[in-house]
C-alpha cells in the first residue's frame, strides 16, 4: 500500500540554531533540511539567521550566504543562478521552485526550505534524480527520422516551430514531477509531468518522423494515464509551463487515433 | 542490480490504457443525463403505493431508461474503482485480487439490479 506515513528513519527532528552572525541587525531566519549519509542521525531541520545587508536578494543568495559564512556542510546543487539549469530546484515555502528564481522578498516569515518531495536524499537539498533522468531518456528526447539527411537542416515552417512554444522552455529541474501526488505513489511506472511534457514537445516536432511510435511507447496505464490532472505539476513550474495541458494534448492525440 | 534505465522500460508500454480513459469519459457524459432521470423517478416515486411504483416501472421508457442507468453507472464505478486501486495498491498479488474481486462485484450489482428491473417490468 501507499505509505502515508515517513519510515521510522525518516522522521524528522529538531536541529541545531546556529548563533546569529554578530553585529547584524537586518536578519532573515532560514529553517533548513539537513540529512547526512555519513552517520546514522535521522534528518533534522537546522535554523540559521542571515544577514541580508550583507546578502543577494534570492534565497539561493541566502543559501550560499549560509554556506560561505556559518556552515560549509550544508549541501545543494546550483550552477547558473538565472533559472535555466534547473540544479537548485527544492521546496521553499512549501512549493517546489528554483532557489536562484525565488525572491525572500515573495517570502512572508521564517524561509522553510526542503528537498524536492519524495524522492530519495542523497545529502541535505540533494534529491537523487537518476529515476527521473532514466524517465527522460526512456522517451527518447531526441530527432527520430527515417528519411533521408538533409543536406542542411531539417526544415520547419514558423508555425510549426511555434507548436513547440512552452514546451521547449523546459528545463527539467524536477520541480512537477516531484509535487505530483500520482508521481509520489507510483513513480516507478508512472513517468510524471515534466518527461511528459518532454514526450509531447517531441510528439509535437513537424520534424520528427517517429510520432505513432512515441505514442505507442505511452500507451499504457501507468506510464501516462496516472495523470489525473491533479494540476499541481503546472502550479510548480517555475518557468510558467503547463505540464498538464501536454498530458491531455497527449491523451487527446491517444482518443483521436483510435476513435 | 539494474540499471535505471532498464526499471523505467521494465516490460514496455502494455499497449492499453486508452480505451479505459476513453470509457470512463463516455460513461461520464453518459451517466449525466442518466443519474438526473434516476434522481427524478426517485422523487416523483416518493409517497406512491406499491401498485403505483410498479406500474412506472412497468412502461417501457423508464424500464429501459433504468437499465440503462445501471448498465452505464456501473461500469463507470468500476472503472474508477479499478483506477484507485491501481494507484495506492503496490502489492502485486493484493493488487490483482482486489482488480477481479471489483469487477465480480460491479458483474453482481449491476446482474441483480438489471434482473430486478426486468421482473418488475414484466412482472412475475
Amino acid at each position: 500500500m501507499v505509505e502515508l506515513a515517513l519510515p521510522k528513519n525518516s522522521k524528522i527532528t529538531k536541529g541545531k540554531t546556529w548563533p546569529k552572525p554578530e553585529g547584524a541587525t537586518n536578519l532573515r531566519e532560514y529553517r533548513i533540511y539537513r540529512w547526512s549519509p555519513d552517520d546514522d542521525e535521522n534528518p533534522r531541520v537546522d535554523t540559521y539567521f542571515v544577514d541580508m545587508d550583507d546578502c543577494g536578494p534570492m534565497v539561493l543568495d541566502a543559501l550560499l550566504w549560509i554556506k560561505d559564512n556559518i556552515d560549509p556542510t550544508l549541501t545543494l546543487r546550483r550552477s547558473c543562478r538565472e533559472g535555466i539549469c534547473g540544479s537548485c530546484a527544492m521546496n521553499i515555502d512549501g512549493t517546489n521552485t528554483l532557489a536562484c528564481t525565488k525572491g525572500m522578498d515573495e517570502i512572508s516569515a521564517v524561509v522553510a526550505v526542503y528537498p524536492l518531495p519524495h524522492m530519495n536524499v542523497v545529502k541535505d537539498l540533494v534529491p537523487d534524480l537518476s529515476n527521473f533522468y532514466a524517465q527522460h531518456q526512456s522517451i527518447e528526447p531526441w530527432l527520430k527520422t527515417v528519411s533521408p539527411q538533409p543536406q542542411t537542416e531539417w526544415r520547419q515552417s514558423h508555425e510549426d516551430r511555434e507548436e513547440l512554444d512552452g514546451l521547449y522552455e523546459c528545463i527539467l529541474c524536477a520541480c512537477c514531477s516531484t509535487s505530483c501526488p500520482s508521481y509520489w505513489w507510483n513513480s516507478d511506472r508512472y513517468l510524471g509531468p515534466a518527461v511528459l511534457l518532454q514526450a509531447h514537445r517531441w510528439i509535437k516536432d513537424s520534424r520528427d518522423e517517429a510520432t505513432g511510435e512515441r505514442l505507442d511507447n505511452l500507451e499504457d496505464p501507468f506510464r501516462l494515464y496516472r495523470c489525473h490532472t491533479i494540476m499541481n505539476c503546472t502550479q510548480a513550474c517555475p518557468k510558467g509551463l503547463n505540464p498538464a495541458k501536454a498530458i491531455a494534448e497527449i491523451k487527446k492525440m491517444m482518443v483521436e487515433r483510435q476513435v | 542490480m539494474r540499471t535505471p534505465l532498464s526499471k523505467v522500460r521494465g516490460m514496455g508500454s502494455a499497449g492499453s490504457g486508452t480505451g479505459h480513459f476513453w470509457h470512463q469519459r463516455l460513461t461520464a457524459i453518459a451517466n449525466l443525463p442518466l443519474a438526473i432521470f434516476v434522481l427524478w423517478l426517485l422523487a416523483s416515486a416518493a409517497g406512491g403505493s406499491h401498485a403505483e411504483v410498479v406500474e412506472r416501472l412497468s412502461s417501457g421508457p423508464v424500464a429501459i431508461a433504468l437499465l440503462l442507468a445501471i448498465v452505464s453507472i456501473a461500469y463507470h464505478m468500476k472503472l474508477g474503482m479499478q483506477v484507485i486501486i491501481e494507484d495506492y495498491v503496490h502489492g502485486e498479488g493484493t493488487k490483482m485480487a482486489l482488480v477481479i474481486a471489483n469487477l465480480f462485484f460491479t458483474l453482481a450489482v449491476s446482474a441483480i439490479a438489471v434482473f430486478s428491473v426486468l421482473t418488475i417490468a414484466f412482472g412475475s
